[in-house]
This record gives C-alpha cells, structure tokens and sequence, in this order.
C-alpha cells in the first residue's frame, strides 16, 4: 500500500495547482479585493507549512481540508494582529476593513460562489483583454508566471508588467466580491465569457508547442465555463453555449496531434480518437442553450463544431456554411472568411470555391495561400504548389512549416515535378 | 473607400410569394461573400409591407408602401468598396434579378 502512495514531492504542486486558486478566492472575497496580495502570502506561507510538515510527519489523511484548517487559522492569526494594529495604533481611524469576528470556511459552496465572484472580478472590462487572461491564469488557475509566458511564446519579463497593471487596477476596482449582484453579472458577463472563450482559444490554437500546458488552457477554461452554467446566477444561454463549444472542440484534442506533435489535419484525423463522452457532452450543453430564442458568436460556433463531429452526411456543409454566413455577418475575422469559403467550396465545388476565395483580399495571410493551395490541388497543381510555397513563406510556426512541406512533397511525387 | 447603399426593390406579385429555403440560402450566401471581403457596413433589415403607411400632403395617409412606381423597397444594405462600379458589380451576383426585381445602388455622400 505505502508504495503507491505520493510522495510530497509529487502531491504538491497537483495540490498546488487544484487548492491554490481557489483558497485565494475564498479568501479575497473574506478580505476584498484590495487585500489580494494578503490572501495569495497567506496561502503561499500555507503551502510552506504544509512542504516543511508533510516532509517530517507524512502526508496527512485528508490534505484539502490540511490546507484549509491550517489557511483558517493564520487568517485568524493575522487579523487578530491587524485589530491590534488599528485598535492600539490607528486608533482614531474608523474605517476598519476587517471583521475579525466574522467567520468564513472553506466549505464547499463558499469556494464555489469565491471563484465565481473572482471570475467577474479578473474579467474587468477595463483591463485590455490579455491582461484579463494573464490574470485568470494566475489568479483563477495558480499558474505561475513562466508557464503563461510560455503558453503566450511571451518573455517573463512581459508577462510580469502585463500583470502587475492589472493586479494595480484590480486592487483599485470596487467592484465588491462578497455579494455576487445581478447588475454586476450583467454589467460584466460579457467580458467574462469572452475572456474564457479567449482562454480556451490560447490553448486550442496556441502557437506553444507544449502540449501539456495547452491541454491544462483548455481544461481550466472548461472548469471556469462549467463553474458559470452550475450557478443560477450565471447559467445563461450564452455560457450554455460557449461550453457547447469547447466541449466539442475538446473532443478531437486527442486526434489533432500525432506522436510527434505534429498538428493532424481534420480529415486525416482518426475518428476513434474523438471523445464520445465530450461529444455527447457538448450536446447536452448545445441543446440546454438553444432552449431560448437567442443567436451569439458561440451559438453559432458551437453549431458549427457539431455539424464537425457528428457523422458525415451529404447535408453537413451546407449547414455548416449557413452557420458561417451567420457568423460572419456578427463578426468579420479573416480566420472565419478563410473558414466560410472552404465550406463553400465543399457545397458549390472548388472552382466556385477559388473564385470566391481570390475575393477576400488576404493574400498576406498563410492560410489564404494554404486555401488556395488545397483548393487548386485537382484543378492547376502549378498554382496550388505556388500557393503552398507562400504559405510556408508566411508562416512562423515550425511545425506548420513541416506539414505544408510535406503536402507540397507529397504533390511534386504524385505529378513528377521537379 | 467610399461607402453605397444598395436598395432592392421589388413589385408586388414577387414579394407575395415566401422565399424557398434555397432562395433563403441564395441570399445569405451572396451576403456572407460580401462580408467575409470585409466590405459589410450595414447588413440592413427587411422592410415590412403588411405594416405600412404612405403619409401624402394634406394630411392623407393611405395603407401600405409607396408604390407610385409599381416597385417598393423591400430593403437594403450598405457596403463599402473602392468605387460604385465594384458596388454595381456586387449588386450584379445577387439572386434579386431571378424573380423580377432590381437593385438602386446610391452613394452615401458623408456630412463633415
């Protein structure tokens, strides 16, 4: 038995990890926002007690509740001594912050409702939109600096001014954590589902070739999405739908990478790789949010993700270009043209489908050329390689630069060109 | 670039008829194109012609659009291209033609 026990040397950073964030919520919704640096030393030096007294007593039966017993009783300590410094020094001062009568716990429901609370705290419209992910990242997931810039291809350095404005700004925000209001929630729901719609892109798409911390993007941002749909408060259709997505696009994270990291396009991918249980799971969501009438950018993302996962039939493009055209009207992003013109293509042929292509006017994009380069693969394969060659021109990412030339390979062996 | 409004207009017995979902899809695809080339300004509303008045000098309000012309404006949208030739060229893919309407295409002259 004791030998497949974990050693503290493996229990803690998981714990780290899982406890972190959500100790800090709890106790910045105690303290209020101003006194975040006070709630995240507070939990560090928790972290600390438990390293030095696991390694000399062993790990104890219950380590959560461990942390939490021990996180309660240096709050307690430390306002007993900042009572004493208001009352014996500050005397005159009237305006206390601090309760320390009050009493708060780690129960399962407050965690619940802190991270909810922190969730709209991080997500301040006011903050640009990285600087609200650099913060959920190390507020709301305890990743610690050099993994969101390596998630970010970002330097530490960068990273740490990003955060330092925004921790300034979110110190200031009056926003208040302890009651979760609905005209708050409204006031910022938006900022919220974007940034963790952000949060999931980073990781889905991220330029890092670190698989393990994209993986960890896309599940925190799943975890925080899942926390917005469990509270009546939050569990509107949009969220419903947001989860929708990532739950299908998650789906195929398994089959998107080969072996050697290699990115695996989606028609090649092996469909017995893709998780049913997310699929069905993006199902239950998609449903719970078309159960309004209301159409946003993740309806119709959310849409198109399940015309890709469900099985294929000759009617699927053609909704899936539908659901594009949709999407494009709400919000014009050249990855979505790109995306557009390819389900056209699919429905209306691929000749059609380069005309309407040479349209878009985004020749210095490499996807345009990769198109373009599929497109003319059957039709001209002299264009399509000269398309293939500016993509692989265009585009920054090694790996990327493998899979064209392979493509590009592949053709020049199939056509005898040299 | 400059900006136009593109103003269908449609006579009577076509707009009585309701679109297929082929007509429906015909649409949405000619304004997808236009708004993934980013010239989209305005994707613009259907107009009614159930809930329409034609307001006249001297106090007289008749029932339904404008129809002087046998034509009335079924909608619009405005978008954004080089010169009003490439808004014409536009103009010219849309599936208005195939049941017997037109399109004004007018440029939106810009108050400083």
């Amino acid at each position: 038995m004791h030998k497949t026990q974990p050693t503290v040397h493996e229990l803690l950073p998981q714990l780290f990890r899982l406890e972190y964030a959500k100790m800090t919520a709890v106790l910045c919704r105690h303290f209020g926002l101003k006194h975040i640096e006070m709630a995240e030393d507070l939990v560090s030096e928790t972290f600390l007690k438990a390293a030095e007294n696991w390694g000399l007593n062993g790990i104890p039966e219950n380590p959560s509740a461990w942390l939490y017993t021990v996180a309660k009783n240096k709050t307690k300590d430390q306002l007993k001594r900042a009572q004493l410094f208001e009352t014996k020094i500050k005397a005159a001062v009237q305006n206390q912050d601090f309760e320390p009568e009050s009493s708060f716990d780690f129960s399962n429901q407050n965690i619940t409702d802190s991270q909810l609370a922190m969730i709209f705290a991080v997500c301040n419209p006011e903050n640009p939109v990285e600087a609200q992910i650099c913060l959920a990242l190390q507020v709301l997931c305890g990743f610690s600096v050099e993994e969101i810039a390596d998630a970010f291809l970002s330097k530490t350095e960068t990273i740490k001014k990003r955060l330092l404005r925004a921790r300034a700004k979110l110190r200031k925000d009056r926003f208040q954590m302890s009651a979760l209001t609905a005209e708050n929630i409204s006031a910022r729901l938006d900022a919220v589902l974007s940034t963790l719609y952000l949060l999931f892109n980073e990781g889905y798409f991220s330029k890092s070739n670190n698989q393990l911390i994209r993986k960890e993007l896309c599940a925190e941002a799943i975890r925080l999405t899942l926390l917005l749909t469990e509270s009546p408060l939050t569990n509107s259709s949009k969220a419903n739908a947001l989860l929708a997505l990532m739950c299908f696009q998650s789906s195929r994270l398994e089959a998107r990478a080969n072996e050697a990291g290699e990115s695996v396009l989606f028609e090649q991918q092996d469909k017995n790789l893709w998780s049913k249980e997310l699929i069905e799971k993006g199902n239950y969501y998609l449903v719970n949010a078309c159960s309004v009438e209301q159409v946003s950018k993740y309806h119709l993302e959310a849409g198109i993700a399940y015309w890709h996962t469900s099985p294929a039939n000759e009617q699927r493009w053609g909704h899936i270009l539908q659901l594009y055209n949709q999407l494009i009207l709400i919000e014009y992003s050249p990855a979505t043209a790109l995306n557009r013109t390819f389900a056209y293509a699919k429905v209306y042929g691929y000749e059609q489908g380069i005309r309407e292509t040479e349209q878009l006017g985004l020749e210095n994009f490499k996807d345009y050329h990769a198109l373009l380069g599929y497109l003319y693969t059957a039709i001209d394969v002299e264009k399509a390689l000269s398309h293939y060659q500016k993509a692989i021109a265009l585009t920054r990412s090694k790996t990327e630069k493998k899979t064209l030339a392979k493509e590009v390979e592949r053709l020049k062996k199939e056509f005898k060109i040299h | 670039m400059k900006e136009f409004v593109l103003i269908f207009r449609l006579d009577n017995a076509a707009s009585a008829v309701k679109p297929t979902p082929e007509q429906m899809q015909e649409r949405m695809n000619w304004l997808g194109s236009i708004a993934a080339q980013n010239k989209l300004v305005d994707k613009g509303n259907t107009l009614s012609t159930g809930s329409a008045r034609t307001v006249k000098p001297g106090n007289l309000v008749t029932d339904g659009p404008y129809t002087e012309i046998k034509e009335f404006i079924s909608g619009y949208i405005i978008v954004k291209t080089e010169d009003i030739e490439e808004a014409v060229e536009m103009a010219k893919a849309n599936p208005i033609f195939k049941i017997g309407g037109s399109i004004e295409v007018r440029e939106v002259i810009k108050r400083d």
